[in-house]
């Protein structure tokens, strides 16, 4: 049974592996603390990995369900979600590079994000049980991590046009002039 | 499905084709020195007003925007396509701690290119409250009644006389009910096709936007206009602004390039929207004594009601915004508790997605909803009372702005009971469920079950989303120094030749959408400034 007191000593644990993961992940790079003034390479295969493994969970119920119809759905969604970030504001995409830099350190990945496996082996099951978990937690970080990956994941698959039979929306007009 | 193609007249492209003096910086290659008459930071509201009162008075206007220069055949109805290009930050703007969405435009014609076109003159409340509370004088409804209806004229604003789209009529339909009062919104539009795609950029001009009015109007008198280039700082010499110092964007317009662009002008103009305009004062430095600048940014917190119909709704087709009610502003006059107006705005596929919360199978099902939804908002009427200070702009690192705005206990109490008044209205309306959007998704199928759980609520930051596309204040106008960054001239207290033309002067938000306040105060605003550079020895 998890007691208010356990609850705490995890959370102030957690915190702590957050700041410790995070600014070992800074050196290990370093990546300097300012917005970077290069452009970001973008995604990189680590960051890549990990939204293809969250996009199936994300959107569970909404993809299309031929395994082909399926699979192009979920590589689409990825790529969206990398131009995305490339054209977000330069501290925007250095929050997000700083995000996926943790869920891609092995030692934050188990004990931030409770998912034991490399993310490509991890289960469908755990990875929604770390997006609810990061959706109701109590730390404001870990929330505006899941919003983030949430509105950059819903916003590049209902962008795709392929989405929009499942959901009756016919697409914009055709304009005759 | 291809993009539709778009064969409609372009008449802005007609214009450049034609001669206007347009630059896109992020092809330039060499650093380049502009000079003018006034030089103009933004394009929206404001910018766009100015620019063609000061082009028409015979001076020699430049015109900056940081976004891109985007003409009517690139509008093609996408969401995917405009937030990207037409939008802050893609969208994607948030306050400090992440708790607020902020949808603006940052593109030639600023967030008028993209607005949904409603269109309010400033409430008389609202005027009689900067009267009182801030002994603002000359903004009374009679003295700015003949600017409103100058730019009434001038951008074709008439109420909307065809029939509401279903999701306006739910809640035409649903006030009546009740007996809450609900009217006809109007609109600044000429010929519109009705299709609903204000927020992606009007594809048949129709909209009468700063783009196609104002803008084209200032080219066409030989003004200049630059896109893809960002205001860094004023430089100054004593009281006066010497120069402005700007560098080119690239063509996504998310890093600088390294060319730099320098603006000399008799006078500069800051009508960069109430976040943009403060960063360039904060950036430059400009004198600050009473530490004003960025201060009582104003956004009308917004919170959304979302209801599944039991008839096709289709919130995507169809004019958005076209049916409002005060009953809830007017109910809580300013001073007290916080008042609240609801409108009634479009549903597309990733607006809609990124609004329903939760992710998987929930999120799914209530998406394959989505011809069935109808959706109120309630935009809160914030700064009319000591508990509502709104927000501050900081700069970070990078130079860029970012707006802290708390969200206090005084605001959550209005959006709880702007949520209870939004489920009933659409209960009224024939709702089989109503969603307030929360994080937990809870949705209800009646009045008094939505109400019981709306009064438990725990209503705080990123539990309760909240989203904004009006940013008013942080430069406001005012005689007293002490209270105000310019006077009510517009000019700067203490700089002799800069001004502040936009959103940013309000000292207060509006209470309601803000475009004719901009238009209607800056039209004012700029004809004195007209007035005054005619004559040389004034400025």
């Amino acid at each position: 049974m998890i007691t208010r007191r356990t609850f705490l000593v995890t959370g102030v644990a957690g915190a702590a592996a957050l700041t410790g993961a995070w600014w070992l992940r800074h050196r290990l790079l370093e990546r300097p603390g300012a917005p970077s003034t290069e452009p970001w390479s973008g995604f990189d295969p680590e960051a890549k990995t990990i939204v293809a493994a969250i996009v199936p969970v994300m959107l569970d119920g909404a993809l299309p369900n031929p395994p082909s119809d399926r699979a192009a759905a979920v590589d689409e969604t990825v790529d969206g979600v990398g131009l995305a970030i490339a054209g977000l504001a330069p501290a925007a995409q250095d929050e997000l590079a700083q995000l996926f830099a943790l869920l891609a350190f092995a030692p934050a990945r188990i004990a931030l994000a409770q998912v034991t496996a490399p993310w490509r082996d991890a289960s469908p099951a755990t990875i929604n049980a770390f997006l609810d978990s990061w959706r109701d937690s109590r730390w404001q970080l870990q929330r505006s991590a899941y919003d983030a990956l949430n509105d950059l994941i819903l916003a590049a698959w209902y962008g795709n046009e392929r989405s929009w039979p499942a959901i009756g929306y016919p697409g914009p007009p055709r304009l005759t002039g | 499905m291809n993009a539709p193609a778009n064969a409609l007249p372009d008449p802005f492209r007609d214009g450049i084709a034609g001669g206007w003096n347009v630059i896109d910086a992020s092809t330039l290659t060499v650093d380049t020195t502009y000079e003018a008459d006034v030089a103009i930071v933004g394009t929206g509201a404001g910018g766009g007003t100015a620019a063609e009162i000061l082009s028409a008075a015979g001076l020699r206007v430049i015109l900056l925007e940081e976004g891109p220069l985007r003409t009517s055949r690139d509008f093609k109805m996408r969401e995917a396509v405009a937030y990207p290009d037409l939008y802050q930050e893609s969208a994607a703007r948030r306050t400090a701690d992440k708790a607020i969405g902020i949808l603006q435009g940052r593109c030639v014609g600023g967030g008028t290119t993209v607005n949904w076109t409603s269109s309010f003159r400033t409430p008389p409340a609202t005027l009689r409250y900067w009267q009182e509370a801030f002994g603002l004088t000359g903004f009374s409804v009679d003295a700015l009644s003949p600017y409103f209806a100058r730019m009434e004229e001038r951008l074709s604003i008439a109420p909307w006389e065809v029939a509401p789209n279903a999701n306006n009529a739910a809640l035409a339909r649903g006030a009546a009910k009740l007996g809450i009062e609900a009217a006809v919104i109007r609109r600044n539009v000429k010929g519109c096709w009705n299709i609903g795609y204000c927020g992606l950029g009007c594809p048949t001009n129709a909209k009468q936007s700063m783009l196609v009015t104002t803008i084209a109007g200032a080219l066409g008198r030989g003004a200049t206009l630059v896109s893809r280039v960002r205001a860094k700082a004023f430089a100054f010499e004593g009281d006066r602004v010497a120069r402005l110092e700007c560098v080119a964007m690239d063509a996504r317009g998310v890093y600088p390039t390294s060319r730099r662009i320098t603006i000399r002008a008799r006078a500069y103009v800051a009508a960069g929207g109430a976040i943009g305009s403060p960063a360039l004062l904060l950036r430059s430095r400009t004198p600050d004594p009473h530490g004003l600048v960025g201060k009582r940014t104003f956004l009308h917190p917004t919170v959304v009601s979302v209801a599944r119909m039991p008839e096709r709704v289709d919130a995507f087709a169809g004019a958005p915004q076209v049916i409002y009610s005060d009953h809830f502003l007017d109910q809580a006059p300013p001073g007290g508790p916080i008042g609240y107006k609801l409108e009634a705005p479009p549903v597309h596929p990733v607006l809609g997605a990124i609004t329903l919360p939760n992710h998987g199978p929930v999120h799914a099902e209530w998406m394959r909803e989505l011809p069935r939804l109808q959706v109120v908002i309630a935009l809160l009427r914030d700064g009319f009372n000591a508990e509502s200070p709104g927000g501050s702009v900081a700069l970070r690192d990078d130079g860029q702005p970012v707006l802290d705005y708390p969200l206090t206990p005084y605001l959550f109490e209005g959006m709880r009971r702007a949520f209870v008044s939004m489920a009933q209205i659409q209960f009224a309306a024939g709702a089989t469920r109503v969603m307030p959007i929360q994080a937990n998704g809870a949705a209800f199928t009646n009045v008094a079950d939505a109400q019981r759980a709306i009064a438990g609520f725990a209503l705080s930051p990123r539990i309760t989303p909240v989203v904004s596309a009006h940013v008013m204040g942080g430069c406001p106008l005012g005689e007293d120094p002490r209270r105000a960054v310019v006077d009510v001239t517009g000019r700067h207290h203490q700089l002799g030749n800069l001004y502040v033309l936009d959103g940013s002067l309000f000292p207060t938000s509006i209470g309601a959408n803000p475009q004719l306040s901009i238009y209607g105060i800056v039209a004012k605003l700029a004809d004195g400034l007209a007035a005054s550079l005619a004559n040389p020895r004034r400025v």
